[in-house]
């Protein structure tokens, strides 16, 4: 009767899980790669960076859900961190171009030609080298995090008026990213990359890698998060988000759990959003637009907020489905995206998660009288 | 720290546990509390009674820093200025709080309340590294022993009945090792079982800690046998112990005879 709960990374059965999911998502380059051309095994070319966007997608996913299904603080602004990284990344591959731009521009990229620019701004200094712009793609938007989250956790803000705040943090960086005078290429936003780190961006070969390295992301992004929820902060958080007062009254300090866990948050968005960008070839600010934040916390209510499976699997089922119906029927998508919402949030809360626990469990009851029977 | 000039008390006794003086808390210009005195000693069992909005949850929560009073001075062991230090510094001091409505965590097991509840060092990269030690497990187990429900450890705290919920939380400030503890009404929505039971276990507590119980339940605070405040209108309108308050005119005006 002594026993104490132990709390492992990942239980057998999870770590088979997690191989087996990791090996189905690599032997997709496989497939695409080594099975013969017209074989039933050969995936198309176009496959390889749409499943890998999809990763990206599930490493925001589960940074969200890190932040909202555990600590109870839903953050509408994910998309702006994500968003943050993508830049980052996006900057470093216009460096890369150099002087195979449209005006053969050694030092700046062909949008500060255009609006007649003579030099480098100081914020483009060092984002030539890669390692700089990686570490810049978790910095800025951790910074960011952090900031907003010290001013909005210190005072006490929650609920929806933070998630509102968040919602206007990304909204005015839109319109920010906007402006052409800031620097990011208005608008239009970074594109046209030719290489990433030496390697032609447009090559399947590349394309290869950029999706191993997302696969690998987003399984490192699984572990670190239950790491996390894992740890004694995890149930602090979980415990903060039943009663925050009973947690200070024990003599935790609630600022310090949130702030951490929404700052680490931002920095696995950052990473998905470094990671997303040079698989589809485009930064611009519409990905700072507050639906697309929105979009994020959907993917983690279908899977179910609090499972970080829950996470991952919501964003590929809501991502494909909206690959699928974009093309199927286009106007279709934002109807199927709003009746997704008013179901999830009235008929399954917890997600599809949540809906086979239900399931099991409904099949454990009615297993036991039959056991009763037997006897 | 400025250590409060205490009248009456003379040089080289010890300081009283809890000083409060002259604590006025005004909410829209209603005074919830109304230049309240309090001297609580070192060890004492004291019990609050009063009626409904005398202003004994606001005062405990003005002592635990939920609330900042407008007025007036709070100390603890003579030297800490309660004023100036915010929730988890107070119950970091060794001062422990029950909710007058159980409040433990719901979604986590009873053993994991307790968990968080063990005193360790509560920053926020060491609770990140927090093992569950061989030692924290330990006085866990006492817990229990003290508390019951052990058998429960691992069932999620959220299903217990009111009155479980309401020792879980008491085992959680003894978890803190809280020096000084407030109750706020610990016997509602107890059967009269479970009332005796607490009263037993507040005695117990009491030989080695300070406490402070506020409840309506007569009958539960006589059963204590310790010295009585009654609080009305935010400020003491009788002190002594059950017989003496009982009898006090004044008393049953306000409380005790509706
Ligand atoms: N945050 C607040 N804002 C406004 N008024 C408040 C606030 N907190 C308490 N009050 C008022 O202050 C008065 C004292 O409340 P308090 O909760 O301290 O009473 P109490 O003695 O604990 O009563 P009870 O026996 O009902 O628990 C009440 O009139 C209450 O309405
Ligand atoms: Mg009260």
């Amino acid at each position: 009767m002594r026993d104490h709960p132990t709390y492992p990374l990942l239980t057998p059965r999870g770590w088979l899980v997690f191989a087996l999911v990791g090996l189905v998502l690599l032997a997709v380059p496989a497939a695409n790669q080594w099975a013969a051309t017209g074989s039933a095994a050969h995936l198309p070319d176009y496959l390889v960076p749409l499943i890998g966007k999809y990763c990206t997608y599930a490493m925001l996913a589960l940074a969200l859900d890190l932040i909202w299904g555990y600590a109870g603080i839903l953050s509408l602004g994910h998309g702006a961190f994500f968003a943050l990284g993508g830049y980052c990344m996006g900057m470093y591959m216009m460096r890369q171009i150099g002087t195979r731009g449209v005006y053969g521009n050694a030092d700046l990229p062909d949008f500060m030609v255009f609006l007649n620019w003579k030099e480098l701004p100081w914020y483009w200094q060092g984002f030539d080298m890669f390692w700089f712009a990686a570490l810049m793609a978790l910095v800025v938007p951790g910074i960011l995090a952090f900031v907003v989250g010290w001013l909005t956790f210190r005072s006490r803000v929650t609920g929806v008026y933070l998630s509102i705040i968040t919602q206007a943090m990304t909204f005015a960086l839109l319109l920010a990213f906007f402006r052409n005078n800031m620097g990011f290429g208005g608008n239009n936003g970074l594109t046209d990359f030719k290489e990433i780190l030496g390697f032609p961006i447009q090559a399947q070969t590349t394309r290869v890698g950029l999706y191993v390295a997302s696969v690998i992301g987003l399984g490192l992004t699984f572990l670190i998060c239950r790491a996390v929820v894992t740890s004694k902060l995890g149930r602090v958080c979980l415990a903060l988000r039943d009663a925050e007062s009973r947690v200070r009254f024990l003599g935790y300090s609630t600022t310090g759990a949130k702030l951490f866990v929404f700052t680490l948050s931002a920095v696995l968005a950052g990473l998905a959003g470094a990671l997303y960008v040079p698989q589809v070839g485009i930064i611009n600010p519409s990905e700072f637009s507050p639906a697309n934040s929105i979009e994020i916390a959907i993917w983690v209510a279908v899977g179910g907020r609090g499972t970080l499976s829950g996470a991952v699997l919501g964003a590929f089922a809501v991502n494909w489905a909206k690959t699928w119906l974009t093309g199927a029927a286009p106007e279709v998508w934002l109807f199927f995206l709003g009746l997704l919402f008013v179901a999830v949030t009235l008929l399954f809360p917890k997600g599809v998660t949540g809906l086979v626990q239900q399931v099991r469990n409904r099949l454990a009851t009615r297993a036991i009288p039959r056991q009763a029977e037997g006897d | 720290m400025a250590r409060p000039d205490i009248p009456g008390r003379l040089a080289g006794e010890p300081d009283p546990h809890l000083y409060l003086s002259g604590v006025t808390v005004s909410f829209d210009g209603f005074r919830a509390l109304n230049a309240l005195s309090l001297i609580i000693e070192k060890g004492e069992l004291r019990t609050i009674i009063g009626p409904n909005g005398a202003g004994k949850t606001t005062m405990m929560d003005v002592i635990t820093g939920k609330t900042r009073p407008d007025e007036g001075e709070v100390f603890f062991a003579g030297e800490h200025d309660l004023t100036q230090l915010d929730e988890a510094g107070i119950a970091n001091l060794g001062i422990g709080r029950k909710f007058q409505r159980p409040t433990v965590f719901e979604n986590l097991t009873v053993y994991e309340n307790l968990e968080l509840a063990v005193k360790t060092a509560r920053g926020t990269f060491a609770t990140l590294k927090g093992r569950l030690t061989g030692e924290m497990r330990d006085t866990i187990e006492r817990l229990f022993d003290t508390i019951g429900l052990a058998a429960r450890r691992h069932e999620q705290a959220g299903a217990l009945s009111h009155g479980q919920k309401q020792w879980l939380e008491i085992g959680m400030l003894l978890g803190q090792d809280a020096q000084l503890l407030l109750l706020d009404e610990p016997v509602a929505g107890m059967t009269d079982h479970e009332t005796a039971a607490t009263a037993e276990l507040i005695l117990r507590l009491a030989k080695e800690r300070t406490l402070v119980v506020v409840e309506h339940d007569m009958e539960f605070v006589r059963s204590l046998g310790a010295k009585v405040t009654v609080l009305h209108e935010g400020s003491v309108l009788a002190e002594g112990n059950i017989d003496q308050v009982q009898a006090n005119q004044r008393v049953v005006e306000v409380y005790l005879g509706r």
